[in-house]
Parts: C-alpha cells; structure tokens; sequence
C-alpha cells in the first residue's frame, strides 16, 4: 500500500506547499500519522495535516490556542527512563526483552547494535536502517538492537521518516520496542496511553512491512489478517517498555497491534483523497501567516479565519484534546448553532436535526406544526414528548 | 446520553444557565464534609506534589512536597497528610448504634440472632473531580504497603506510621466510590453533572471552573463565556486566571512557576548544607524565604480550587434530599465500619488485586447497587421517573375504570381486578409484560391485559398487593380518576447469587488463591 | 484440534470426524485429560445436536449429567429437544419461581419440570440456566455438566455454578454477543478471572492444556453466507457450508411487481443476499421509512408465496420461517407496529408469527428468511455498539437462504469517518475481527446486491 500520487503528486505537492505558504513543512511523525484516526472525518484537519502546516501556530493567531503542552518535570522523567534502559550497554532494557523474546543470557550470543549514523540527514539515516536491517535478518541465528532506526513511509505523495525508540532482530524477524513513561501498575496501565502507544507503533510496523517487502522486491500484503513472513519482516506485536509499578525499573508489555494497523493502513489510503479536498477550495486560498521579520504572523485574524473556514470541519467536543483547532472549531460550532458542539453522542437522538434552534423549535411546536416529513416528524415528536414530560417533572408548562 | 439530558443541554445552550436535571438530590451530603484538593506531580504515576484540605471553607490546610522527586519529602508530606485526614476519619468510628441481625452458623446451618455495631455517621471526602480520585487510589496503592518502624522487618526505607493506615483508608474510599450511589468520597463534577446540565458536553463538564461558570457566570457573560473564560483566561504572565482542578498542573505552570520555585528551594538547601556554621543562621533563613515562597505558590494555584468545591457544595445544598438518600447512606456506614473493623482487628492490607471470587462479589454489588441506584432515583424524582417514561419502561396516567374480577381457579376465589389507565406515555407494554404499581402501600403487581396506543389506554390486571381476601382490601387499589405510575421494571433490587469462599475458588478459576505472600513491596524503588 | 479440512473431503464427512473427537473427549476423556472440553460452533454447526448426543452418550455411560444454559428460552429450546431426540431420558427442567417454562418444553412425557432441585436429583438429566443454577445448594450428585451458549455465560457465573459438577463440555459460538456489564469494572481487565469477560476466556486462561475443537461446518448458512460469514467474522478458524451451491433455492409463486421491494426480493432469492437501500439521511432509531420499507418487504415475503427447497425437503416459507432482526428494542417494536398494521401476524400466541427481534435475542435461532435493518442505517455516529461484531454477525448469520438488508445510504462513509481512538488493555487479547472491518467486509459484499429504493 503505497500512498504516491502518480502523475498527479507534483501538481499536488505543489499546491501543498502553496497553502502553507512560507512556514516550513511540518513533517509526519508517527505520533502525526497515528492521530489521523482521532477525527477522520475531518477535511480541515486532513487537508491542514496533509500541507503540513503548523496548526498551534494557526490556532494562536486566530486567537484561541490550543492548551497542549507538556510539563519540564514529564519531559524530564521521560529523559531519564529512556537514558536509564540504555546505560551499560543497554542491560536495563535487555531485561524485560530477555523475557519475552527468549534473548540468550549475556554470555551466549552477543548483541550486536550497528551505528545507524544517527547525525546524519533523515535519507542516509534511512538507507543505513534498511542495510543494517537486511544484514541482521540474513543470518536468523543473529540478535540485533537497531537503536532509533529511520524509517520511511510514502504518506500522500511524500516520504515521512519514522523514528522508532528500537528494534530488534532475531530469527529472519523484527520485533518493536516503544518506550513510554508511564507506568504499568500491577500488570495494567492507563487503557488510553496504551491505546495511542498502539496506534504509534503499527505505524513503525507499517513502515517496517513496507521496508522488507521492498527489500524482498514484492509488494506488501494488504489483507490486515494475514502478515508476510519476509527476511525483515515485523511482527504484529510489539513490546512496550515501562516503568514498573513506582519505580523506575523497566518492564516489558506485549501488545498485539494489528488491530490499530488495519486503522493505520486505512487512514493513510485516505489521504490520497486529499487532492478532492485541494480542488474543491477557492482559489487563492492560503494558510500562510506572513511572518515579519522576527518571524511575528501578521496575517490579520479574520482573513485565516476565512482561508480555515473554507475547508469543512467536523467537530467534536473530543477535539479539544486532540487538535490544536479545537477551540477554534468549537467557537465556530458554537457561532453556528450546531448540536455537535453538545457531543457526537446527541446527534443521534436528533437525526436530521442540525442546530439547537431548530431542536428546541420541534421539542416546544404544537403537535399539528410538524412537517410533511415523516422521519423528521419522528424525532420532532419524540422531542416534542422528552420536552412534555420535563415540563410536567419540574412542574412548568410545556410551551 | 438520553434524550431528555440532551434536550436540558440544548434549553441550557440557549438560556446560557445551567437547567436542572433533577428535582432533588440524589447524593448524601455530610454536615462536616472533609474538601480534599490533590496535586499530583507531572511525568510521575500517583506522585503527589500538595493536597489542600480541610472541613472549614476559611481554613483550608495545605500541605506539599518541596523536591517532588524526593522519596523523603514525600514521606514526610504524606505523613502529615495522614496525620491531618486519618483524626478526621477516626473521629465517626466511635459513636454507634446497635442493630439486630441473624447469623448464618457455617457448621449447622442455624440463624442464630446477633446483635452488630453500626457507626451513626460515615466521614465524606468531596474531591473536584475523577482524576482526584484515581490520584488518590494510586496514593492509596503506593502507600499501603509501606512497612513502618514498628513492623518487624522495617526494611530499608521505614515510613511513618500514619503512612500505610492512609493507605488502606485510601484504598477502601477509592474503592468504595466506585459502587454507584455510594457517598464516602465524591467528585464535585460528577455531583454538579448529575444534577444540572450545562450547554455543553460532558468531557468540557469535567472541568470544574467551566462547569461552575454555567451556574454563577458574571454579569454580561452566557454560561458558554464564562466557560471559556475559565479553561483559557491567562494572566499577564502566561498564568492560568481559574487553573484547572487537577491533579495535574498547568504545564506552563509547572514551566515558568513551579520549576524555578523549586530549584531556588532546592538551591537553598544545597547552599545551607554547604554553609559555614556562621552563614547558617542566614542560610537556613534564606531555606525557609524559599519553602515560603513554593507554598506560596502552590496555595495561589489551589485556593481557586477549593473555593469552587465549597460553592459546589452550596448549590447542592440547596436542593432537598431524596427520599432514599439516607437509606444508600446507611449501605455507606456499613462500608465504614466494616473498614474500621478490618483495621480493628489487625487484618493485613488490601491485596493488589482481587483474587476471583472478590472480584466477582465486587462486581455483583456493584450491579446491584446500579439498579437500586436507578429505581429509587425514579421513585424520588419524576425527572429520573420521567426518562423510563420515555424508554417505555414506565408509564403515568389517570385510571378511567376498575372492574372487580377474579380468579376461581384455586380453591377460594383470588381478586383479580382490571385497572384501565389512560396515559400520554406510549410504554413497551406487550401484553403479559410485568408491570409494578409505584407508590403502592404494599408492593404491588400487575400483568398488561391490553394496550391501545391510539387511544392511549393500558389495561392492567392487577394480581398481587391486595390482602389475602376474596375482595381486595380497602385502598389497596386505586380509585377512579386517581393518577398512578407503573413501572416496567421491579421496584426492588433482586439478591445477588451466592459465591463460594475464595478457598473454595473451582479449577475453572485456578483454584483457590495461592498463599501468595502479600508482597512486601519495600523492594519498590521510589527514584 | 479438529480434523483437518480440505476442499476435497465432504463436508458430512468433516463434520463427524470433529464430532467423534469431541464425544471421545467428553465421554472417554483419556486419564490426565484437561477437565474440561471447549468447543466453538460457528453459527449453524450442529452445536445443538452435539449437545444432545453428548448428553445421550454420556447418560448411556451410567452418568447423571447436569446442563447450564445461559436464557428460559435456550433452556426450553434444548429440553425440548433433548426430550424428543431421547425418548428414553428422563429430563428435569429446574426453573424459578416467577418463570414458568414454555409449553414445548413441557409437552413431552420424559420431561418433569419444578422450582426445587430435589424433586429432579434422580433424572438423567437436570437442565436449567446458569442464573438458578447459582442458587442451587445441594450436595452435588453430577460429575458431568454440559455448559451450553458458554461464550455468552459470564465469568462469574461460571464461578458460581463450577462447584456443582467435575468435568465440562463447553460449547458455543465465539463470534456472537459478549456479555456485558452496566458498571465499571476496568479495574480486572487483563486478569485472567475478570468476573464480567466470558466464561469460556477465564477457563482456557487458566487451563492452558485444553484445545478447543471446532465444528467445521455450518449446516444452516448455505453456500452463498459461509465463505462471507467465515472471512468476516472467523477469519482464523474458517468453516464451510454444509451444502454446496444451487443446493438451497427459493421460489417465488408471485411475480415481481416492478417495485424496489420485489427486486431486492428477487436479488435475494437469485443470490442469497439483497441491500435494499433508502437514500441517504441521518435519523433517529427508529426511522420511520426504514421501518416501513422493512415491513414491506415482510408483506411481500408473505404475498409472494416463497417455497424454500433444501436438502430437507420443499416447504413453503412461512410466517414462522421469517425473522426480523434490529439493534434495538424500540426499532422491533415499532417493526412489529408495522407489520401488524399490514396484517403481519407477530404474536406468536396467536399462531405462527414473524419473529422481530434484537440480535441479542436472535441469537441461537435459525430461519429460512431473514430481513435486517443494519445496525449502521440513518446513523450520524457509530458507536462501539453500533460497530460490535457480534451484533452483526448474529444478524447476518441466522438464515438457511437468504438476507435482505435494509440500510440508508452513507454507511461506508459513516464507516470511514468513524475515530479508532479505542483504548488497549493490557493483557486482555484483541478480539477479531475488529468490529469496523467486519462491518466494511459485510458492506463490500452487499454492494454487489444493491437495489436503491428512492
């Protein structure tokens, strides 16, 4: 499943790179690319995401920034963990690796953990991961640690790099190894850290499928239920390291990922149907936000917020804590009366109803106001009954 | 979310005011509420950085930890949380009341009367929000097998006493509040959320501030507004105006205020250890300026906080009590005093994890609760009744005609009366559904003998509730022109299955929980 | 395992191989064997004659033999059954106090039914469900039990009820409905005891040693379900029809009126399969032209005079051969409006009737025809419900001939829209198929008998 726009991937990119205008692209990470599930349904995020323009940096000249950010004392902790599993020849992390993969004890096989260039530029770094990878999957009797290896992916026409924490390679097959900071508590850990772990790394499984099929000179398999078993090959679960319980000392999780790498593959075909989205915007249409020359966006608020208001977006109340937008959409969801600003779960007890105006017209009109139509009809009678049994619990009248 | 909520956020979208979800209040509230305010250190699971608590609106109590990385700041800060909640809980553990019961003998099988004791009052934790609770759970976990100098084997790392005994009562109010309807330990959002609704979603509603702000917004601002206002407004130095009730912190809190706070107390201490005895005077001085000046801080970020809960607090005041409040909250001080035994009678702490067959009790209960939880909501409150009206699973109306019929198949005659309902409600009532009288004066049951949904008439044949004579006794039945309810579901929540001990766990479960040592998790590091 | 499947074997020959397995297992379990036999059915594999066998066989061995089913309904079906298949077993229905059992299960002579457990200890066999099973306290006189629908019982109930009895044959279908709870109970997700995950996970978790066999065959879905059925809802334990194509046919009496409804009947009758399709529109539940265009298809059922020929014979699909399937219980009521607003006869204490139901309560049931108003139609939103793969696998899976699916339009973009934000548990295996691609593997076979009706 290679993403490419054949043909049409130059005029693409370019008109890309025009809506993000003089900003510098921000690439896909796996994080990126893994948050592409959070709203699919989404054109400005998709559209905004595929121009890689710097969202948070929209969001704050458009008045309403996003309140992501992470805490000196998080980052710091993550810091330590991850140079912790490292020291001594990575012995803290072969640990929990030792245990679920069956790695030899120190004094039989060694581990041999190639240089991948890790100073040089993403491309060499990728063409070194994909020779260290055939070479370690040549001989199956070898354990190979390919340390934050580089990794490609095609994502709508251009290539992203992929920075996995680790991967290791034994029997002709690779294992990855996500590193995360929060902890497994007595054999469990917070579902929904778990869940966005997941997501990341089948999109480095993703990527490590691609990688041996190319290196195997076949194409990757695209059925989700059935994984090819080529020299290089990743398997469908990977390991997740953490802290154990309160301390620091790591522990590993097996996570089966296939489930997230079915939505992964999904996703990114998706994004091929971004050149319907370029097309269908005005022309001129541009994100840019003219920086001065200490680098200050003056592009003046109303005209970026007519250039974000030209793509649709979907909103929900989850977005707040997944887009940098979300406050801005929500404003704009708010301004157009719309139910969604309430909760996807509300629209479907109001079917075709769209706003609040209309909702509260239907649950407070006669019984003879309704329309012709028979579904609309339907919700408007069972607003019509919900808004007649309140009125009569809190003993006001109906209308 | 039902219907009738999402009709209350959408009247709230548009009045710009928290609307009413409830007509009384379904939760216990204690006259001495102990407010607890929790901070937890970011980037570390159950870390805590300072609790604000107290019983006194004007006197909150703040503790914290200086060096949050530091594993003996952190005892010492849980040990004077501990010594400030522990004499709080302790204070209802005295005064009881008698009560009457049977015991099942387990050789003979003979109830044999007994008589228990029953605190006449439970303490109650109020926290902002859920994540307060799981925060404290995890305190809870951390903490309660911290062996103590006085434990035989005191480990490395010996904690102050009150250390582990906050621990387990942790543990059992973390626990106990997750059986629905249950009192101990409560979150303000969820409290507000079940009585009110605000014009906007349930995830927005988890904020305190915002979801106080649908109540009390100031002069000139919608409830969205004043909402907004309270997740975002930043002051001049990049400061949250109303920050979030935690337990984490702004990161742009713990980046422009807390770090460098806390390196000039950590540069403090360094300085005054390394201080020649004649700058010590000026060193220690220079140490406490600092630990001032992170409380200082931390109070700043807490108080906003805290005001909230108690203003929370206020609003639900307001409302009348439940009928069925003080009955949930009898099951809340049976919870307290089993603890209180437990702890009475030396029994080690709570395990890590349930073997099976708690799990299972846990979960029955749970269920069990759930449902009583619902029915008697619906018998309190017509706003709780009226969404099982609109499910189906209940219906109100006027009865039209009652006509005397019997039943002369056994040997003396039974009454078996037909009652016709006229209702606006359009229950699931299929002919032979189970139906239950709410309000009658003994429970009473009927069986769906028709239903017009055009007319708008359900016939109910009336079977049980009617004393044991031929005719049913006078005003066991409702008259002509009398308003009634009936429900679909049963009014009284059915037993739960018995289980077997957990020595006697089957081998379809593992068999019985081995002798598993309770893990003496001294070996846990803390850096 | 199972005998190992391949093209060339019939199907009847497949499926006996599995059975005397499973029966050899049970009954002549070899010494040191695991106490418990587990066998997953996909739907219309046998799984009710399996049971019965396995009772008989077992009884002729000098067993006394308990049975645990999950619902009244499931308890009477198998009496019933167990009754007539085995006339010379006497057979208890132990049943509650407010829940007397169905008249088919009490017309047979060998058939004793009671509320005390007492009055039953000297049957062969003593059915009842899992929920009065808990209550029983007597000194258990049965080693055997054969635990029927086991996917659907819970944990705790199986924990509840284990005590009764020594070794168990465990049966049922992995694909269908979870059980479920209304409370929190993430705090023993991942254990192996999880009191609210299926029984038959916390049995295998803790009794590494049993395989559990499979019955490779599915003797209800004809040739044109199974090979769907199978890669959508089994992808890694496929199963085949027991009969081949052109095996099963429908005839129609009535010729096409030239409407929508005639042609997708048409479609079904030809193909097995018809999507009938109402332009698209987000509504709520119960959508009221989606009811109606469900009903309408029934009547037509009905008017057309469909005659179901199969290896069982021809016999004219009837009232009682039909079912309706929905997510939801307001949608089957307000079919079942409908249907006896066009004269449907849907009670079935009046006569032969339409079954309408929810999938959770279809579950177990077979007919020739079924008509299903997709989980999915007129959503704004798919909900973790909505998508569950159960659900959809017991409504596309309950037909000996054919499925017609009512559906708005919209579906596969609800579908693409959908976030897959889900959160993982540690230590709690990933159930497959996932519900989404389940639901597109469905959609994208439907397609193919698409008939809109504008």
């Amino acid at each position: 499943m290679n993403v490419s726009l054949l043909g049409q991937s130059e005029p693409l990119a370019q008109r890309l790179s025009e809506l993000r205008g003089r900003a510098p692209q921000r690439s896909l990470d796996a994080r990126a690319l893994a948050a592409l599930a959070a709203n699919p349904g989404c054109r400005r995020r998709s559209l905004l995401d595929a121009a890689g323009v710097d969202k948070g940096a929209v969001a704050r000249q458009l008045g309403r920034p996003a309140p992501f950010g992470q805490s000196p004392f998080a980052l710091a902790r993550g810091n330590v963990f991850e140079a912790r599993l490292k020291d001594d020849g990575y012995a803290a992390l072969l640990e929990p690796l030792r245990r679920h993969l069956g790695l030899p004890e120190e004094s039989g096989t060694a581990l041999a953990v190639p240089d991948l260039l890790r100073r040089s530029s993403p491309a060499v770094r990728a063409e070194r991961t994909r020779e260290a990878l055939a070479e370690a999957a040549a001989d199956p009797s070898l354990w190979t640690l390919l340390d934050h290896p580089m990794l490609r992916l095609t994502v709508a026409g251009s290539p992203a790099h992929l920075e996995p924490d680790a991967v290791l390679v034994h029997g002709g097959r690779c294992t990855v190894v996500e590193i995360k900071s929060f902890p497994v508590l007595d054999g469990s850990a917070d579902p929904a850290k778990v869940g966005a772990a997941a997501r990341q790394a089948a999109v480095y499984v993703l990527a490590l499928q691609e990688t041996a099929a190319a290196l195997a000179g076949v194409p990757a398999e695209s059925d989700p239920y059935r994984a090819q078993e080529l020299p290089g090959s990743p398997s469908t679960t990977v390991l997740l390291v953490c802290p154990k319980d309160f301390s620091n000392r790591p522990t590993a999780a097996a996570v089966d990922v296939r489930r997230e790498l079915a939505t992964t593959r999904r996703q990114l075909s998706r994004m091929t149907g971004i050149g319907q989205l370029v097309a269908a915007l005005p022309e001129g249409t541009s994100f840019d936000l003219v920086p001065d020359e200490g680098g200050a966006p003056t592009r003046p608020a109303e005209e970026l917020a007519a250039a974000v208001g030209s793509v649709p977006a979907a909103y929900s109340p989850d977005c707040l804590s997944t887009c940098e937008l979300g406050f801005h959409c929500r404003a704009q969801a708010r301004c157009s009366d719309a139910v969604d600003q309430l909760g996807r779960g509300v629209r479907g007890e109001l079917g075709s109803i769209r706003t609040v105006g209309a909702a509260l017209a239907a649950a407070h009109a006669g019984p003879g106001d309704g329309t012709a139509d028979a579904e609309a009809d339907e919700a408007s009678a069972r607003l019509r009954y919900a808004a007649a049994l309140r009125a009569e619990a809190l003993g006001r009248a109906a209308r | 979310m039902s219907l009738l909520s999402t009709l209350a956020r959408l009247q709230a979208v548009r009045s710009g005011r928290a609307e009413p979800l409830a007509t009384v209040r379904h939760r216990h509230l204690s006259e001495r509420p102990m407010v607890v305010v929790p901070l937890a250190a970011a980037g570390e699971a159950g870390a805590p950085l300072a609790v604000m608590l107290g019983t006194d609106r004007e006197a909150p109590r703040l503790h914290i930890v200086p060096q949050p990385l530091n594993r003996d700041q952190r005892f010492d800060f849980l040990a004077r949380f501990g010594a400030d909640l522990l004499p709080y809980l302790e204070s209802f553990a005295d005064e009881v009341e008698h009560v009457e019961g049977t015991e099942r003998d387990a050789g003979t099988g003979e109830r044999t009367p007994v008589v228990r004791e029953l605190c006449a009052d439970a303490p109650q934790l109020i926290v902002p929000n859920t994540g307060s609770v799981q925060h404290l759970a995890l305190i809870g976990r951390s903490t309660r097998f911290r062996r103590t100098a006085e434990d035989a084997d005191p480990g490395p790392y010996p904690a102050p006493t009150q250390v582990p005994l906050l621990g387990r009562w942790l543990t059992h109010l973390t626990d106990r509040a997750q059986v629905p309807g249950s009192s101990l330990l409560l979150p303000m959002t969820a409290l507000l959320s079940r009585h009110w609704a605000t014009g906007q979603s349930h995830l927005e509603d988890q904020h305190l501030a915002a979801l106080l702000a649908w109540h009390v917004p100031p002069a000139g601002l919608t409830g969205a507004e004043a909402a907004e206002r309270a997740e975002s407004e930043r002051d001049a130095h990049g400061q949250l105006v109303r920050p979030s009730a935690g337990p984490a912190t702004d990161p742009k809190f713990d980046e422009l205020v807390l770090a460098p706070a806390i390196a000039r107390h950590d540069a403090a201490l360094a300085a005054a250890r390394a201080a020649a005895p004649a700058d010590a005077a000026r060193a220690e001085l220079l140490v406490k300026r600092a630990a001032e000046q992170l409380h200082g801080v931390l109070e700043q970020v807490l108080l906003p906080t805290w005001a909230d809960v108690w203003q929370g607090l206020d609003l639900l005041r307001a409302l009348p009590e439940g009928g069925h409040v003080a009955e949930r909250w009898e099951g809340d001080r049976w919870s307290f005093t089993g603890h209180r035994d437990r702890l009475a009678a030396g029994e080690p702490p709570q395990p890590k994890q349930d073997d099976a067959v708690t799990a299972a009790r846990k979960l029955a209960q749970r269920e069990r609760e759930q449902v009583r939880l619902e029915v008697q909501e619906a018998l309190d409150d017509p706003l709780a009744m009226a969404e099982h009206r609109l499910a189906g699973e209940a219906f109100a109306g006027e009865v039209v005609a009652v006509v005397p019929e019997y039943d002369t198949s056994g040997r003396s005659a039974k009454p078996r009366p037909l009652l016709v309902v006229h209702t606006a409600d359009r229950p699931h009532a299929d002919a032979g559904r189970e139906v239950h009288r709410v309000g009658a004066a003994t429970p009473q049951r009927g069986v769906v003998a028709g239903f017009d949904p055009d007319g708008g008439t359900v016939t109910v044949r009336v079977v049980s509730g009617m004393g044991r004579r031929k005719e049913p006794e006078p005003g066991s039945l409702p008259e002509v022109g009398e308003r009634v309810v009936f429900t679909l579901f049963e009014l009284t929540p059915r037993q739960s299955a018995p289980l077997p001990d957990p020595e006697d766990t089957p081998w379809t479960h593992g068999g019985p929980p081995g002798a598993a040592p309770m893990s003496a998790s001294s070996t846990e590091e803390w850096e | 395992m199972t005998a190992g499947m391949t093209a060339d074997q019939a199907p009847g020959a497949v499926a006996d191989a599995a059975v005397a397995a499973i029966l050899e297992a049970s009954v002549r379990p070899a010494p040191g064997a695991p106490r418990g036999v587990v066998v997953d059915s996909p739907p219309g594999a046998g799984k009710s004659t399996l049971v019965v066998r396995a009772a008989r066989e077992l009884v002729a061995s000098g067993e006394r033999l308990m049975i645990v089913a999950q619902t009244n309904s499931q308890v009477d079906d198998l009496v019933d059954r167990l009754a007539a298949k085995g006339p010379d077993l006497s057979i208890g229905r132990l049943h509650a106090g407010d829940s007397r059992p169905a008249p088919e299960a009490l017309r047979h002579g060998n058939v004793t039914a009671s509320e005390k457990v007492a009055d039953l200890l000297e049957h062969d066999v003593v059915v009842s469900t899992a929920a009065k099973w808990q209550w029983v306290r007597t000194e258990a006189p049965w080693r055997h039990a054969i635990v029927d629908e086991a996917y659907q019982m819970r944990s705790d109930a199986l924990l509840a009820v284990a005590r009764l009895f020594e070794r168990a044959l465990f049966v049922g279908d992995p694909g269908q409905l979870d059980p479920f709870t209304v409370v929190g109970t993430d705090q023993w997700a991942g254990l192996s005891y999880d009191p609210s995950s299926s029984a038959v996970v916390t049995l295998l978790a803790h009794n590494p040693a049993i395989r559990p066999h499979r019955l490779p065959v599915s003797w209800r879905l004809p040739a044109s379900a199974a090979p769907l059925i199978s890669a959508a809802f089994y992808p890694y334990t496929p199963f085949r029809s027991g009969t081949g194509p052109g095996e099963r046919r429908l005839a129609a009496a009535v010729r096409a009126d030239g409407s929508p409804v005639d042609a997708a009947i048409d479609e079904a009758v030809e193909s097995g399969w018809a999507l009938l399709e109402l332009p698209a529109r987000h509504t709520v539940r119960t959508d009221p032209q989606a009811v109606a265009a469900v009903a309408a298809v029934v009547r037509r059922l009905l008017d057309r005079g469909l005659t179901a020929h199969s290896e069982q014979g021809s016999a004219p699909v009837a009232p009682g051969r039909i079912a309706v399937g929905t997510a939801h219980r307001d949608q089957a009521a307000a079919v079942r409006q409908a249907l006896a607003a066009l004269d449907v006869p849907v009670d079935p204490a009046a006569g032969p009737a339409v079954t309408v139901d929810t999938a959770n309560r279809l579950q177990g049931r077979e007919y020739d025809v079924t008509v299903v108003l997709h989980p999915l139609s007129g959503r704004p939103d798919a909900t973790a419900f909505h998508l569950e793969t159960g659900r959809l696998c017991v409504l596309a899976s309950r037909h000996r001939h054919a499925c017609i699916v009512v559906a708005r339009a919209g579906i596969a973009e609800l579908l693409d829209e959908h976030p897959s934000t889900e959160p993982v548990q540690l230590g709690v295996a990933v159930k497959f198929p996932d519900g989404w691609e389940a639901n597109h593997a469905v959609l994208a076979h439907l397609a193919a008998h698409r008939v809109p009706l504008s």
